[in-house]
């Protein structure tokens, strides 16, 4: 049997999953209401949160995004298992 | 471009081996209200429609495509270990004899995928009126496998896409509301 | 966000509607005397007002599938087997 996840990593990987879901409600809601300040602030906000879990993330369990978007350690481990439909 | 994100939108859990299940999923796949006929669909329309709602299609064409990769998983989990007797058992004989136990993009009765299932009218309200209609139609979709699922940890992720489709639909709305608004109109005179 | 809801809710809607459909002394299954259909929020909104109240935190969003509680809309019926008026 291959390696298996951590329990924290289904801890971690819902939690961005929160805040990138954050993310996709206020980016669909701003595309009609470009002009609520409130929105755009709440949005930029949670990007950044959005980032700083990504790099906790990446840090504890590879590469989160293909074609440079993140860094890879030695070996190249992007293509490591698990894929999302596996896990 | 496109980079891929190595995560799910939404965690998707199955609770048993049921591929069952998953011939009927399938219908959110390949179907004529499926996720890749939405996706495909807006990502196609996005080119001709007026530039003020360009972002709608673009950003729900990209979340279908997560949303597809979420069906996706689901119907891979439900059938991963299944013995040909069970795929059997499960109305899927026909499609393990052409496709063991890969995906495929047809609906549940096996209808493969077509083009015909989707339009690009270049009319923006014909277009949004469609796309408001096939997140409807996708809605009732999952209501109706909810209906037919026992397995809980599958509903919580099917709960999750019924409700964005309706957050889609209402997007599509006010899509409708910013084209059809007059100030629009006014504004281009006056700038012309 | 603030809890602050500019958006006034006009009225509050029913999540799902209900009719009875004629039943024949003939109709082999038994019938179903009530019948339901979804009547979701984004039928009423139409355009979403600004500075509607969010979820709590943002795996509460997640999990209900949406940012917003009044976006929020329960399959199946919670009250489903109960009578309606």
């Amino acid at each position: 049997m291959s390696k298996q996840m951590p329990p924290e990593y289904y801890q971690c990987l819902e939690e961005l999953q929160a805040i990138d879901f954050v993310l996709v409600e206020l980016n669909l809601y701003l595309n009609t209401h470009p002009t609520d300040l409130e929105a755009i602030k709440q949005f930029n906000e949670t990007a950044q949160k959005s980032m700083q879990l990504k790099h906790n993330f990446e840090q504890q369990f590879g590469p989160l995004m293909n074609f440079g978007r993140s860094y890879s350690s030695y070996p190249w481990d992007w293509d490591d298992t698990p894929w999302p439909w596996q896990v | 471009m496109y980079y891929y994100e190595k995560k799910l939108q939404y965690p998707v859990r199955v609770s048993t081996c049921n591929p069952m299940l998953a011939k009927f999923l399938i219908e959110q796949y390949g179907g004529a209200d499926g996720e890749l006929a939405a996706a495909l669909r807006y990502m196609n329309q996005r080119y001709t429609i007026p530039d003020k709602v360009i972002g709608v299609l673009n950003d729900i064409a990209t979340e279908e495509f997560s949303h597809l990769e979420m069906i996706a998983t689901m119907v891979y989990k439900l059938t991963k270990d299944a013995s040909p007797e069970q795929m059997k058992a499960a109305g899927l004989g026909d499609h393990y004899a052409n496709h063991d136990r890969a995906l495929f993009y047809h609906d549940a009765s096996g209808v493969p995928w077509t083009a015909a299932y989707i339009q690009a009218k270049g009319d923006p309200i014909a277009d949004l009126y469609e796309d408001i209609a096939a997140e409807e139609k996708a809605r009732a979709t999952y209501q109706w496998l909810i209906d037919m699922s026992d397995d809980p940890d599958l509903n919580d992720a099917l709960k999750f896409l019924r409700e964005r489709e309706i957050v889609h639909s209402l997007r599509f709305r006010e899509a409708v509301e910013i084209i059809k608004d007059d100030r629009n109109t006014k504004k281009i005179f006056k700038l012309g | 966000m603030s809890d602050a809801n500019i958006g006034k809710e006009d009225y509050m809607h029913s999540q799902f509607k209900y009719w009875k459909p004629y039943v024949s002394p003939f109709d082999p299954c038994k019938p179903i005397l009530v019948k339901s259909y979804s009547t979701p929020p984004q039928l009423y909104m139409n355009f979403q007002p600004i500075g509607l109240a969010q979820f709590q935190s943002p795996i509460q969003a997640l999990k209900h599938g949406t940012l917003w509680p009044q976006l929020y809309s329960p399959y199946p019926d919670p009250h489903k087997g109960v009578k309606p008026k």
